[in-house]
């Protein structure tokens, strides 16, 4: 069962509209409870990354996540902030995250913007597969996703980073390590490239 | 939105039902429109809450990104509606009457998910423009220019203008003003009120690059008699716009 945890931010029924669409069974969890059925984990997030921090921390989650994706290795897919939630630490903000995909959160150098590329990242933009993985099954070349940041994940390892977009510098919009996921754009926002990815990760 | 319908009004005034929002959504949906921005006209003039329901449904139905304006006055609304499954919230009286509150929005749900939207209307004599607020109602006496650099400086992660003088009329943006704006303020900037066609979209495009183009009547309307059909251009359609700009 596919889980999206709720733990108080984020599109949790977007996610959960384009899977019933595809009529793959889903669920949303907001208590420890509900997790034990998880096959696999949707960290969705918008927002500023203490405040997420706080708040998956206090959800009364935090323990079994840990466990379910560290150890018992159930495949997870953090969004936007969800993303950032899984590095060691982020520039946003002072608690720190949650460490399962190595690597910490930085903001756009502003050295490198210019008036064509204001922050936040905010519109559509082309992401630069790097790898192929069964989270890019059947996508057109260079798709199209909805980005809306102004932090973005810096993989510790090269060999995680799944794909790229160019805002100003080149930075890691998909990464990936053993069975954590994460992507920086939202599938759930971007029509059929997004349904497309969020099909993917149900299917693998 | 209006009495729970969607309307298009021209210079504020003499709203025009076009339709139910969630069927609206969905029409979008299929469309593939860029982003979708509704505004509850009714919330703050009339001094109520923002329908949750409404705006829960819309959330839901919605495959691209939301924006929800209309009566936010306080964090915990911003939050709730954040919570809601909207990616931003748009402020726009309570920002001219307590610019703080963009800073306390913001430092919750994040610059990016903060819009301050400025209805600007030009002065009857001379090149200045005032801030109006309460459908056009009030003026502020404000200068949107340094209202916007203040907005920026606070926390708010993009900048609407809506051009009271513009809305509905459909004979292109006031580019002018759009000009006075993105000289002073460096987040995403959109321009609303106006566009009549792709070519007035290609006129900004082709003005600023990096741009929001935000239009109301084109994508309800059609013809000579204004017909409501909801319409929207198509990915390539949309490609040669941008594809100008090198």
């Amino acid at each position: 069962m596919i889980i999206i945890v709720d733990y108080g931010l984020g599109n949790i029924r977007a996610f959960a509209n384009v899977y019933k669409r595809l009529n793959i069974p889903c669920s949303i969890v907001s208590e420890s409870e509900g997790l034990e059925s998880a096959t696999k984990l949707i960290l969705p997030g918008v927002g500023a990354f203490d405040e997420a921090m706080g708040l998956l921390n206090k959800s009364g989650m935090r323990e079994l996540l840990d466990e379910l994706v560290l150890e018992r290795k159930v495949p997870v897919l953090g969004i936007c902030i969800g993303m950032h939630m899984l590095a060691h630490s982020s520039e946003e903000g002072s608690v720190p995250g949650l460490g399962w995909l190595e690597g910490t959160v930085k903001k756009f150098d502003s050295t490198m913007l210019t008036d064509q590329t204001p922050l936040p990242h905010m519109g559509w933009n082309n992401v630069m597969i790097r790898q192929s993985s069964p989270l890019f099954n059947a996508l057109e070349d260079s798709p199209t996703f909805y980005f809306l940041h102004s932090y973005f994940f810096t993989c510790a390892h090269r060999e995680d980073v799944l794909a790229e977009a160019d805002y100003g510098s080149r930075f890691a919009c998909a990464v990936q390590a053993g069975n954590v996921y994460g992507v920086q754009f939202h599938p759930e926002k971007s029509h059929h490239n997004g349904v497309q990815l969020l099909k993917n990760f149900g299917e693998m | 939105m209006h009495n729970q319908g969607l309307v298009k009004t021209v210079k504020f005034k003499n709203p025009k039902y076009v339709g139910d929002p969630i069927n609206a959504v969905k029409i979008f949906n299929e469309k593939e429109a860029d982003e979708l921005m509704v505004i509850d006209i009714d919330a703050t003039h009339e001094n109520q809450e923002p329908d949750y329901k409404m705006i829960e449904n819309l959330a839901v139905e919605c495959r691209m990104p939301l924006c929800y304006g209309g009566g936010i006055k306080t964090l915990e609304q911003a939050q709730r509606i954040c919570g809601l499954g909207v990616e931003k919230v748009a402020i726009s009286s309570i920002a001219v009457e307590n610019p703080g509150i963009i800073s306390k929005i913001a430092e919750h749900v994040g610059s990016q998910s903060v819009v301050a939207v400025l209805d600007v209307k030009k002065r009857m004599l001379g090149d200045r423009y005032d801030i109006w607020t309460h459908n056009a109602t009030k003026n502020r006496k404000q200068c949107p220019i340094a209202c916007a650099k203040q907005m920026e400086e606070l926390g708010a992660g993009e900048i609407v203008i809506n051009s009271i003088d513009c809305d509905g009329v459909m004979k292109g943006y006031d580019i002018d003003l759009a000009k006075k704006i993105r000289k002073a303020v460096h987040v995403p900037l959109t321009l609303l009120g106006g566009a009549g066609s792709l070519n007035d979209i290609r006129e900004l495009i082709n003005t600023f690059g990096v741009i929001g183009a935000g239009a109301g009547s084109m994508f309800v309307f059609k013809g000579v008699y204004r017909a409501v059909l909801i319409n929207y251009p198509s990915c390539s359609e949309k490609d040669k716009l941008a594809m100008l700009v090198q």
